[in-house]
């Protein structure tokens, strides 16, 4: 998933004693599934909580187009290589739909791309591993964006309007994603003994990394458990970790790729499979900036950003001459 | 020269163009300068990937059964029948749309004129790709249009894309014994014919764009008939072809 460890404003669940009348107001909203709206009143705190959680989405999608977009150029086949680009340029539609939804939040979309190429904001730690072959391209696929889809499949429900609508249309497209990722990959799984070479490359090192997107353990964390009141987090970390486990594991083996973790296996008597946790030492130094591609991938960015300054400079001056010579023609 | 011998080579001149453009503008992928155009450029790369691929399976049907993959992978650089123009580096976001807008204006016109084609399977081909290059048009001559007439950095820098690339406008003009042959049977037009229209559809759209069309008709040739192309054109199919020539026989 796209937000990892957002940082819950507050101070946690209150009790209905504890709320002011307007809070009592909101959250009886909320538990009777009645959206909130952009013009509704809402507690700051689920205001600022909502801006770190949607505009980190945000930005994964648009990071996210660089692993990516690291293979278009050396796609293998037209074909692939059109439904990489189409995939791709969803993504980015993907970042649109949710600085939209952000902005109804009161936030611009520059001023939140401000904070994430100066590193205020964060994306998902996913985006800071490289895509070294073509069957990464696959894994991100089947993987990334399988365990991206785990956790907005139940966002849909959230409790904000707009946030849940550009849900509504992200899910629709990203089965197409997790789909052509599986179909890339399981070409080269049942392909030369390069190309199984190749997927098991991209399997052994994206397996943790997909793991980790889920975030570390919040089953006993205050702060989701008020985020979890707020419906704007449905599930807790290991909830979806363990859902996109089950559902990965026969995947693997029925394209006959290991699954990096001898200590896999089905645990018939809890109906799951029981896995290796990743390194979460690892986790905590991609966050905190020192993955293998977080400069890479920050300074990438920067330089889109300032590199079409003048574009950006230059559409809106003529915008505004345009917008001059009708109001004198009035 | 036969019929057939002509009709391929026109074939590869439409598709290595669509599929030469269309990798350029793929290179940009999450580079663009906000977030509208790097959708927009995507776009446009997966319409003429997706043009390439109707272009060139035809072009495989006459080249004796050869797959379009077979085609855009599997053959060096003199074979390639771009025109010079789509093969140039994209340079910075103003030469990237100035190039595009100087070849979405050919292309228009030369797709509206192969609807009519004798051919039944050229003037489907070109049916459905009008409708995308329309589009593809009235972006980019908007956006040269914006920049052009924008801040005073936005206009030196289009000038100076349009400085650029105009000799390698005058090649998508050129006629030789293939056009000859293809007029002759009623597939397509004269290259020569378009230019016209062209300097018309171009001029006005670089006169609102403020821009000075420069004088000189000098024109870079040799990639329509592979006689030599830049040196661009090896460095980006040593990157578009590496995996299916280091992995032969494979299936992707
Ligand atoms: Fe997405
Ligand atoms: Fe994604
Ligand atoms: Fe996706």
């Amino acid at each position: 998933m796209y937000a990892q460890m957002i940082k819950t404003a507050g101070t946690g669940v209150k009790s209905r004693e504890e709320m002011s009348e307007q809070e009592r107001a909101f959250q009886d909203k909320i538990d009777a599934d009645i959206k909130i709206e952009p013009k509704d009143w809402m507690p700051d705190d689920y205001r600022a909580t909502l801006i770190r959680q949607i505009g980190q989405h945000a930005h994964s999608e648009i990071v996210g187009q660089l692993p990516e977009g690291n293979w278009i150029t050396r796609a293998p086949t037209l074909e692939r290589k059109a439904i990489l680009l189409a995939k791709v340029q969803d993504e980015a539609g993907h970042g649109l739909y949710l600085y939209c939804a952000a902005e109804t939040l009161g936030v611009s979309r520059d001023e939140i791309t401000e904070m994430l190429l100066d590193g205020r904001m964060k994306y998902s730690s996913i985006f800071n591993y490289p895509t070294l072959n073509w069957a990464d391209i696959g894994a991100v696929g089947w993987l990334v964006d399988g365990a991206a889809i785990m956790n907005q499949v139940p966002l849909q429900r959230t409790s904000f309007g707009p946030y849940s609508r550009a849900m509504i249309r992200i899910c629709k497209e990203e089965s197409f994603h997790q789909r052509q990722g599986y179909d890339a990959i399981r070409k080269m799984a049942e392909g030369t003994p390069e190309q199984r070479k190749m997927a098991q490359d991209a399997m052994n090192r994206f397996w943790y990394p997909s793991l980790m997107m889920f975030g570390p353990s919040d089953k006993e964390s205050v702060h989701s458990a008020q985020s979890m009141a707020w419906k704007i987090k449905i599930n807790t970390n290991d909830e979806l970790r363990q859902k996109f486990v089950d559902q990965t594991v026969p995947q693997a083996e029925y394209l006959g790729l290991t699954i990096p973790d001898p200590d896999l296996k089905w645990n018939e008597e809890r109906g799951h499979y029981d896995f290796s946790e990743p390194d979460w030492s690892e986790f905590f130094d991609v966050i905190k900036g020192n993955g293998p591609c977080n400069v890479d991938r920050l300074a990438a960015r920067n330089k889109a950003w300032d590199d079409g300054k003048w574009v950006r400079d230059g559409l809106l001056a003529h915008a505004r001459k345009k917008r001059g010579a009708k109001v004198a023609a009035e | 020269m036969t019929r057939d011998e002509a009709f391929l080579q026109f074939l590869l001149r439409m598709g290595d163009n669509t599929l030469i453009l269309g990798h350029r503008v793929s290179e940009w992928c999450g580079h663009a300068p906000v977030l509208e155009e790097d959708i927009a450029l995507a776009n446009t790369a997966l319409d003429l990937i997706g043009q390439t691929q109707m272009w060139l399976s035809l072009a495989g049907e006459i080249d004796g059964g050869k797959s379009a993959d077979d085609l855009a992978f599997l053959r060096d650089a003199w074979d390639f029948r771009n025109v010079l123009l789509v093969e140039v580096p994209n340079g910075d976001f103003g030469r990237t749309l100035m190039r595009q807008f100087l070849f979405d204006a050919w292309h228009s016109i030369m797709l509206g004129r192969l609807m009519t084609s004798s051919d039944e399977r050229v003037a489907a081909i070109a049916a459905k790709a009008s409708k995308e290059v329309t589009y593809h048009l009235e972006r980019s001559s908007d956006t040269v249009v914006g920049l052009g007439d924008g801040t005073e950095e936005s206009h030196a820098r289009m000038q100076e894309a349009l400085d650029y690339l105009w000799p390698y406008v005058g090649e998508m003009f050129v006629s030789d014994d293939v056009d000859a042959e293809m007029v002759a049977a009623g597939i397509a037009s004269n290259p020569s014919d378009l230019r016209e229209e062209y300097d018309a559809l171009v001029g006005r759209v670089l006169a609102e764009a403020t821009l000075t069309t420069p004088e000189s008709r000098f024109a870079h040739k040799g990639g329509r008939d592979g006689r030599m192309h830049t040196e661009h054109l090896g460095h980006l199919l040593t990157q578009m072809q590496w995996l299916q020539r280091a992995y032969p026989g494979a299936t992707w």
